[in-house]
């Protein structure tokens, strides 16, 4: 079905315009999203070994109280590689 | 009377704010209100086009802020609806010379003469936009259902709602309903759904618009698509409940009924 089906134009930009005005509202630019994901890396980097490259980290919306039923949440996932590392160096 | 003062703003320049406010303006007019239009503009004035007035602009806002001349003069009274006066911007000077302060005084002189004073917000966020908001209660946010317009139409609601606006109410200009049905342009209710403002009218995409705004003469209340949304969206303002033209799911039907009017204008030229 998928496959005949393309995305509609329209659904690219509600999907576009929703993950914007969350970054928006927050007053936060995905560069800035960037930079917290280093620093969440680094941070946790001292204690366990992480898998960087599957990591994900966003600003994204969840029900809430704010004026279109969302408020905005950073979603953190990070895969663990070796929980060992524990006090073996500091960065 | 309670939010009679209202201001229309979007945020992004383009969508439809002058043309709303002539339209809404008119159609109040044309229900018996007192109307005052207050083009906030400095320095890119176009309400007085569209509502075709220009030839008569003696004195204008700055004028009356700078107290060279009294309000009454600066008020010019429409051609064709009595009771409909427009209080033009000045288009020599900019939007330094008038400060919200200034405004809201403005306003306090006039809300007790009109039944309603309708504000046209320039585009941005700046201070002309406060100038805009300082004096009105309520405010009407115009958008067109495209990534941009909504984007800025969100960060405006976002500024009144700090600025302590608690009536605000969306409309969606230039809706194309083929369009829409094809997937290719948001709903009203996509739009409605992103930005969480209750919906006051949407306005289909209409020729209409630009031969109207070509004469200087608000189509509002006509036999067109665009005329006939607007007279729902002043009768919503007055507190009827009105329900919203579906143009989006029964599409052959308004192309149906858009094709009788176009016919019927083309056999009356």
């Amino acid at each position: 079905m998928r496959f005949f089906k393309r995305r509609s134009s329209c659904q690219v930009a509600r999907d576009r315009l929703k993950i914007l005005l969350i970054t928006d509202r927050v007053n936060c630019s995905p560069e800035m999203v960037e930079l917290i994901k280093k620093d969440i890396t680094r941070v946790i980097s001292k204690y366990v070994k992480i898998d960087t490259d599957n990591m994900e980290i966003q600003i994204c919306a969840k029900k809430g109280s704010s004026r279109s039923g969302k408020a905005p949440v950073l979603y953190a996932n990070i895969p663990i590689l070796d929980l060992q590392k524990q006090g073996r160096q500091l960065l | 009377m309670e939010n009679n003062v209202i201001v229309v703003t979007s945020g992004k320049g383009g969508v439809g704010k002058t043309t709303t406010t002539a339209n809404i303006g008119t159609g109040l007019a044309k229900l018996g209100k007192k109307v005052c239009l207050i083009d906030t503009d400095i320095g890119l004035r176009n309400l007085d086009v569209v509502m075709g007035l220009e030839n008569r602009i003696v004195y204008n806002l700055v004028d009356v802020i700078e107290g060279n001349c009294r309000m009454k003069q600066a008020l010019i009274r429409d051609k064709r609806h009595q009771g409909l006066y427009l209080m033009p911007s000045a288009q020599t000077r900019d939007k330094t010379a008038v400060s919200p302060g200034q405004m809201v005084k403005v306003i306090e002189h006039l809300k007790d003469q009109f039944d309603y004073v309708i504000l046209d917000c320039p585009a941005g966020i700046e201070q002309g936009f406060q100038n805009a908001i300082a004096g009105a209660q309520r405010a009407i946010v115009v958008t067109t259902p495209e990534v941009s317009a909504i984007r800025d139409a969100d960060r405006i609601i976002g500024l009144l709602e700090a600025g302590g606006f608690t009536q605000m109410d969306l409309i969606i200009n230039r809706l194309r309903p083929e369009m829409v049905r094809r997937g290719d342009m948001m709903s009203s209710a996509d739009v409605v759904d992103i930005l969480g403002i209750p919906l006051l009218g949407v306005i289909p995409d209409d020729e209409s618009v630009v031969v109207a705004t070509n004469q200087g003469d608000p189509l509002v209340g006509g036999t067109s698509p665009a005329g006939m949304a607007y007279a729902n969206v002043v009768g919503r303002i007055e507190g009827q409940e009105i329900p919203f033209l579906n143009f989006e799911k029964s599409i052959s039907f308004f192309s149906r009924v858009t094709g009788i009017f176009h016919r019927q204008w083309e056999a009356g030229k």
